[in-house]
């Protein structure tokens, strides 16, 4: 022991590495940069929380006690946002499947996959609500402009995902059933869906889950489902009723999760 | 008509490696053929390219490959027919190329894919019949007891075994198998290498096997196939394959290729033959004779 303190004090670290340590603190230094150029722009006033501190707690006193007088439609509203949740998901997972496939690199060439890709991309990039209030207009109000809405939105999210597990397959089983003669179609559905069945299931559940938190908002622009009774109680300034609503939505959805969660162990 | 037809195939990869170098092979209906050959010799590329699962270099004048007296590949294309042709080649892999997560009987059933009608494939409808010819092929290689059980519960030779009936089912006329005893144990290769000569022998189907020791060509296969750098070397019967004339072949990497039994070292004949079982001797005069086959 005694051995081993002698020859510390003899030790030196050796030089850390220039290039490494500089690359660090330039990372460092653009983040910082990138917070103080938000600042403005995000309207960052963080002593208006204690200024008006008396007002929010005004505000947040509002919501207590919570105020279920309007429980039976609560839970029909939000039975029929699961609802809403349900379909569009089942309509983006069959859509997804052709289009996952047709995404892959290891599937299609690439004057497929990149278009296929890109239109995906599209899907993904526009908010549920946007296609919802266009669906809106389209179909008129209720659940069914939600369920479109979920659907489109959903498909782009969950092609995206499948095609990631078809790229991850192993190329060896196909090759196998290619060599009895099959066509590429009896390829995919015999060499590559059982591989990525497990991971397609987890994912779709997972989307269900997102599928059930975004349709409590779609009834906001008309779209059916809780969010409809959510909007109409916070612009009634009745905040007893909002935080009854609040809670249906985060109760349902917790249980909807763990329920979900748990299938999707079972799959994987 | 022949079994296998190459000529002239040659194949590069990158600029200038040659994993095949002018390749041309005939095999006749009803032969066991070895190839033999260190790793990177070409071995597996050449039974892949007569699988028609990759194309060769496009060069001057003829160069393909034919099965059954059609054309599978042709001046380095996959041609049209290839899809029809591979349904009487079944190909055996190293690597069994199962699907792990279906069952042994959906596995082989694939098999049936090439001949029924596309529709039926889909969506999996196979007929009793198909269903029955399934088990027949599991019990010919003696796994019928794990029909229901998920592939990947198997053992290597028994994934490979189901890879055989998979072949079986395919009811191909030509059987060609990548290195399928490279990833097992003894036990389980000698019982891999028994059913695919039983499927010779008794169902009369061609069968090329590669290998990379030479001691189950000895034991199997009555004729082989030896390769160096993408080159054939070597064509003629299994028996004159003595551990000499491989290393006259093969130089030092001769070794490689023999397992412990044989092994030998040329100066000493007389103490490797007391090692050596009977049947696999070999006089040296035949030696001679092979070597201007």
């Amino acid at each position: 022991m005694a051995d081993l303190a002698t020859k510390a004090q003899t030790m030196d670290l050796p030089k850390a590495d220039l290039k490494r340590s500089s690359l660090t603190l330039g990372i460092w230094a653009i983040l910082a940069i990138a917070l103080m150029w938000s600042w403005e722009g995000a309207d960052m006033r963080p002593l208006a929380l204690y200024k008006d501190a008396a007002n929010m707690a005004a505000f947040v006193d509002g919501f207590f006690p919570p105020n279920f007088y309007e429980w039976p439609t609560l839970l029909q509203e939000m039975i029929i946002t699961v609802q809403i949740a349900i379909w569009g998901t089942i309509l983006s997972v069959i859509c997804a499947v052709p289009f996952g496939i047709l995404s892959s690199e290891n599937m299609v060439p690439w004057w497929v996959w990149q278009p296929v890709r890109r239109l995906m991309d599209s899907f993904r990039a526009i908010n549920e609500i946007v296609f919802a209030m266009l669906f809106v207009v389209a179909v008129g109000l209720g659940p069914f402009a939600g369920v479109l809405a979920l659907w489109i939105h959903t498909t782009g999210v969950l092609a995206k995902l499948f095609s990631e597990a078809v790229e991850a397959i192993d190329p060896q089983p196909v090759e196998g059933i290619k060599a009895t003669g099959a066509d590429k179609i009896q390829q995919v559905i015999y060499g590559v869906i059982p591989q990525v069945m497990p991971l397609w299931i987890s994912y779709s559940l997972y989307r269900f889950e997102s599928n059930v938190r975004s349709a409590t908002v779609l009834g906001i622009v008309g779209a059916g489902g809780i969010g409809m009774i959510l909007w109409e109680q916070i612009r009634g300034f009745d905040y007893a009723g909002t935080a009854a609503t609040l809670i249906v939505i985060v109760a349902s959805v917790t249980l909807i999760d763990v329920i979900s969660q748990r299938l999707r162990k079972m799959v994987t | 008509m022949a079994a296998i037809v190459v000529k002239s195939l040659t194949k590069t990869f990158g600029k200038s490696k040659k994993a095949l170098d002018n390749v041309s092979l005939t095999i006749e209906p009803g032969e066991m053929v070895a190839l033999i050959g260190a790793s990177g010799s070409g071995k597996s590329t050449l039974i892949r390219h007569i699988a028609g699962l990759v194309e060769g270099d496009r060069l001057k004048g003829y160069c393909g490959v034919n099965v059954l007296g059609r054309s599978i590949q042709d001046n380095g294309r996959i041609s049209a027919g290839a899809h029809d042709v591979r349904r009487h080649i079944g190909v055996i892999f190293q690597q069994f190329n199962l699907v792990e997560r279906m069952s042994v009987l959906s596995n082989v059933l694939v098999g049936v894919l090439g001949r029924i009608p596309s529709w039926r494939g889909y969506l999996g409808l196979f007929s009793k019949d198909e269903k029955r010819l399934a088990l027949a092929a599991l019990d010919r290689v003696g796994i019928l007891a794990t029909v229901r059980q998920r592939a990947s519960t198997l053992s290597g030779g028994q994934q490979q075994r189901a890879a055989i009936a998979r072949a079986l089912v395919q009811q191909s006329k030509i059987i060609l198998a990548d290195e399928p005893i490279a990833s097992l144990d003894p036990a389980s290769s000698k019982r891999v290498m028994e059913t695919l000569r039983s499927v010779n022998e008794e169902d009369g189907i061609t069968v090329v096997v590669s290998l990379h020791q030479v001691d189950y060509a000895y034991r199997y296969c009555p004729r082989t196939v030896a390769l160096r750098d993408g080159q054939v070397i070597y064509d003629g019967p299994s028996d004159a394959l003595t551990p000499g004339f491989l290393h006259e072949l093969y130089g030092a990497a001769s070794d490689e290729l023999i397992l412990g039994e044989r092994k030998e070292t040329p100066p000493k004949p007389s103490k490797a033959a007391a090692y050596a079982k009977p049947s696999r001797l070999v006089p040296q005069g035949k030696l001679k004779m092979a070597v201007s086959v």
